[in-house]
């Protein structure tokens, strides 16, 4: 019973470690054709459209209303304090460190991510990956890696235009319904966030978040088992992972950047 | 889906993107309000500067004329040194000006607040602002009210 057990978990921690390995080295074989993804912009900007500009939507909806809602909510709150002045820097503070970077990685691995190892899971089931290679083609540089830097490019764009998306809906809600003074508004928001510290930091939560959820994209769909139950396990096992990672990474960074740990 | 459509989306996506980078950095954070380096420096010693910040805005009638940009206790003075950052279109203070640290509302946040005096010499870069008033503390005012009460 015990030996049965203590084999269980070793077999998970091997199974895990094989895991992380086969990623790495997945990874870093991305990493070296970065390179020659390059010298071929126009399977880049393929991927940028279908990665990034269908994604635009879904990203500046929930931004307009993640905005309204904080509006809404602090609104609320800071009326009780007689500081409803501050809803700027509430808004403001809320979606530059935290939402903007988190929502839109999250509404990324599920809009874009799933898609992704979808994708290159049925290629590989219906041994698209095996003929190209047949072909002397890679399929690392010709498939993952333009899919990669396309992530890459895309995710802090769209966590730009979330941010900035969301201070608009909060400036709807607060300023246009509720009214509050305009200019207070934003001179409060401007007097307390800093851009390095700030936007500068929430910026570079949104490329970490988009090496992570792309990357965990891309070898779910490539080490997918070929058949059809494997394909949907790699999407599920892609957002699960990619929410999972989001939220710890975010709570390293945020300990890192803000936390004077 | 032509391959000129494709690429219209990306620039526009791209464009809307660096949009959004500009309104962040532009009219969200302070980068509108950094003043440039060609101001000149002073410093101020406060015996208490209560919640003052480095940041915090230096003003004169209400006005915006600066900013504090370092903090430190001088162990020789037991005061704290304020070192504070005026623009330099904002030349001439005279040398009795008087700093005070006030608060923006009642829950505000807290700035330097300079008063001009009437000497003809100028405050020059490097000059210390001799004239200060403390920031209030709130127990301080209240611990002085309770004095007064109970020693009628």
């Amino acid at each position: 019973m015990v030996a049965a057990t203590l084999q269980n978990i070793g077999s998970w921690a091997l199974g895990l470690f094989e895991n992380l390995g086969r990623a790495s080295i997945f990874f870093a074989k991305i990493i070296t054709a970065i390179p020659h993804a390059l010298t071929r912009p126009r399977l880049i900007i393929r991927e940028v459209y279908s990665i990034g500009v269908l994604s635009l939507t879904i990203i500046v909806v929930s931004g307009l209303f993640v905005g309204m809602v904080l509006g809404l909510q602090g609104y609320i709150t800071l009326v009780d304090f007689g500081a409803e002045e501050s809803l700027g820097v509430v808004v403001a503070m809320t979606l530059v460190r935290e939402l903007g970077p988190v929502v839109t990685a999250l509404l990324f691995a599920g809009r874009a991510g799933s898609a992704l190892a979808a994708e290159i899971g049925l290629m590989k089931a219906t041994e698209q990956l095996s003929s190209m290679e047949m072909m002397a083609v890679d399929p690392i540089k010709r498939i993952i890696t333009p899919r990669f830097i396309g992530g890459f490019i895309s995710v802090p764009l769209l966590t730009a235009i979330f941010t900035a998306v969301g201070i608009l809906g909060g400036r709807f809600v607060g300023v246009g319904l509720l009214g509050i003074d305009e200019g207070s508004y934003w001179s409060q928001m401007q007097a307390n966030v800093d851009l390095i510290d700030d936007v500068a930091n929430g910026m570079i939560k949104g490329v970490v978040f988009a090496i992570a959820c792309v990357w965990i994209a891309l070898y779910k769909g490539y080490d997918a088992i070929p058949t059809a139950e494997g394909i949907s396990l790699a999407t599920t096992h892609t957002v699960v992972n990619s929410a999972l990672a989001v939220l710890g990474l975010d709570f390293v960074l945020t300990a890192l950047m803000f936390g004077n740990l | 889906m032509t391959t000129r459509f494709i690429e219209t989306m990306v620039g526009l996506f791209v464009v809307l993107g660096a949009l959004a980078l500009f309104m962040l950095a532009m009219k969200v954070s302070n980068l509108s309000r950094l003043t440039s380096n060609d101001g000149y420096e002073v410093s101020a010693y406060f015996e208490n500067i209560g919640g003052l910040k480095v940041r915090s805005p230096v003003t004169v009638s209400g006005v915006r004329v600066g900013q504090v940009i370092e903090i430190v206790y001088d162990s020789n003075r037991y005061e704290a040194e304020v070192v504070i950052r005026l623009e330099a279109a904002h030349d001439y203070f005279p040398i009795d000006t008087t700093a005070s640290i006030y608060t923006a509302g009642l829950l505000g946040e807290q700035y330097v607040a300079l008063e001009p005096g009437a000497e003809e010499d100028v405050i020059i870069a490097g000059d210390t602002i001799e004239l200060t008033q403390s920031a209030l503390v709130l127990e301080e005012i209240i611990g002085k009210i309770v004095v007064k009460l109970t020693s009628e």
